[in-house]
């Protein structure tokens, strides 16, 4: 059964952008850990001949003319609820050093 | 008694003049602030609702068409996006966000004239079994204010049986509309998926999510349904709908002739025994009315849960990663780059049980982890769908309870994570399988209502809600 340690959420929690504070990190540990040996018992179950579900529909590749939809808000109302706008463009800090 | 007639009734009196749409905000509005203390709604949408009702007034007046949901006020789960009020989610992160858009369903309601009044408390995103998750609040059953509601529309079933309004819209993952329809005491629709628009509504798993339908009545369920179900060019995975309707569904059902299969899986011990008892009540009436009721085994289905915490968990951290506090919502100003704005957005912004399934998420899709969780969950979803189409090669329907209990106490499930899960233990294989799945009121427990589930094949829809508008009478 997969025992994680504070390490191994400190990892996720960088893969997932996430800060954790050391109560947090504390408790992840021992949760993460009974449910991922909850879930575990998947793992001894035959799949031989059976493939993956990725979706339910059974639809495939739906197209449409490569056109412009009118959408329907404008840029205007698509920016109210960004939190720093410059220009008409979400700015954000800077990405490359 | 409910304070409301049927949606039929009440369009057909707003068409006709008899009863103003200005009325019906009106008395709905008071219901929500007569019963606050129940804590079922996040906002009302009060300016905009009884702008709306004018104009359908004035419309009427003046002799023009106003649409077969004429003045039926309604109430949505705060996941979808409504102007009039801020769309939330419950949770910290989208406090304040006003929707630049509304959700197709909300679209297609008001064309019919339907009228949002208000925006009802959930787990925060979806995630949890009793609105104890919500970073704002939580709802209290409408039977015993000790108990919670269900969830994750734990809100929007504690308003329709409260008298709020004639409905309310939820949303089902992986039980989500099901189960507080059970707790609360209504009826709960999940939609075959696919069949309704998604647009416009905050995502949660995609493989799963789905429009819930909560109503007094099937056949109120029914009209609703009608209205949102088929193809929206913006959900690329809906799909067309029965070209009958589903508002006709009961005039040509009979429950005569129909193989009803009783899900053992879902009737063991596990089960309390309360439940089960209504649940056996429930079946062998509809075994009176005409309907063949047989056992069906489906021998995956105590597999099924499992599964569907990693599926979801997975699709939940990736459709999460885009609060990241530049686009939209909360933003932490004092960052000192980016990657620290990611970082202290997020942990501020999220609520513990939404990072606690972003981790669950991330470890299962991470290198190295992901053939044994991810993708063998995805397998083992195959076994279940292969099961299900074999048990509807020997019968029509599928029948067990919706929750292993009636309503829990509030702060009774919160310590321990996976206990709460299992709350969804008989939902989730509905949501894997992505077949139609319903929660009718069948009876109580010491006060507290009981819900039979039903189910059909995919696509089955106007079947499944004709099944359940002959059993709920029979319940009645």
């Amino acid at each position: 059964m997969t025992k994680l340690s504070g390490t191994d959420v400190l990892k996720l929690a960088r893969l997932a952008r996430l800060e954790l504070s050391e109560d947090e990190v504390e408790k992840f540990r021992t949760e993460l850990s009974d449910i991922l040996g909850y879930v575990e018992q998947l793992q001894g179950v035959d799949a031989k001949g059976l493939e993956p579900t990725y979706q339910v529909t059974g639809l495939t590749n739906i197209m449409r003319p490569d056109e412009i939809v009118a959408y329907g808000p404008s840029q205007k109302e698509l920016l109210k609820n960004v939190p720093a706008v410059e220009a008409n463009q979400i700015k954000v800090k800077r990405v490359l050093g | 008694m409910s304070v409301w007639p049927s949606i039929v009734e009440i369009a057909r009196q707003v068409q006709s003049g008899r009863l103003k749409a200005a009325e019906l905000v009106d008395r709905s509005l008071e219901a929500i602030a007569n019963k606050n203390d129940y804590k079922a709604i996040i906002a009302t949408t009060e300016e905009r609702a009884r702008k709306r009702a004018k104009e359908i007034d004035e419309c009427v007046r003046k002799g023009q068409k106003v649409g077969k949901l004429a003045g039926v006020p309604f109430i949505a789960k705060d996941n979808f996006l409504v102007f009039g009020a801020d769309t939330t989610a419950a949770s910290n992160i989208l406090r304040g966000f006003d929707a630049p858009y509304q959700a197709t369903v909300i679209a297609r309601l008001e064309a019919e004239g339907a009228i949002c009044v208000a925006k009802a408390n959930l787990d925060a995103f979806g995630h949890g079994a009793s609105t104890e998750n919500s970073d704002f609040m939580v709802t209290k059953n409408p039977h015993d204010k000790t108990r919670v509601a269900g969830g994750s529309s734990g809100g929007s079933a504690a308003a329709v049986v409260l008298d709020m309004a004639p409905f309310a819209l939820g949303t089902d993952t992986g039980g989500s509309t099901r189960q507080p329809a059970s707790f609360a005491g209504c009826v709960g629709y999940k939609p075959t998926y696919g069949l309704i628009s998604r647009s416009g509504v905050i995502a949660m798993a995609s493989s799963t999510d789905t429009i819930g339908t909560l109503a007094r009545s099937v056949e109120d369920a029914s009209l609703v349904i009608d209205v949102m179900a088929g193809i929206d060019s913006l959900d690329s995975v809906t799909i067309d709908k029965d070209a009958a309707g589903y508002d006709t569904a009961k005039t040509d059902y009979k429950l005569k002739g129909n193989r009803i299969g009783l899900i053992k899986e879902y009737m063991t011990d596990d089960v309390d025994k309360g439940v089960r008892k209504v649940i056996g009540v429930a079946v062998t009436k509809l075994k009176k009315a005409g309907a063949e009721i047989k056992e069906i085994s489906l021998p995956s289905l105590p597999l099924s849960l499992a599964t569907y915490y990693i599926v979801v968990p997975a699709e939940i951290s990736s459709n999460l990663s885009r609060y990241d506090g530049q686009r939209y919502g909360y933003s932490y100003k004092d960052a000192k780059d980016l990657e620290a704005s990611y970082n202290k957005s997020r942990a501020t912004g999220f609520g513990y049980e939404a990072k606690r399934r972003i981790m669950i998420g991330t470890y299962v899709l991470s290198s190295g982890y992901y053939d044994a969780y991810y993708k063998q969950a995805q397998i083992v979803r195959t076994k279940l769908i292969n099961e299900f189409n074999n048990a509807f090669k020997e019968v029509d329907f599928l029948a067990g309870p919706v929750t292993p209990t009636t309503a829990f106490k509030v702060g009774e499930n919160t310590k321990d994570p996976l206990k709460m899960y299992l709350a969804d233990v008989m939902t989730v294989a509905a949501s894997l399988v992505g077949i139609p799945a319903i929660s009718i009121p069948a009876g109580t427990i010491q006060g507290l209502p009981v819900g039979l589930q039903l189910m059909a094949p995919q696509r089955q829809d106007r079947v499944l809600l004709g099944l359940a508008r002959a059993s709920e009478d029979l319940f009645a």
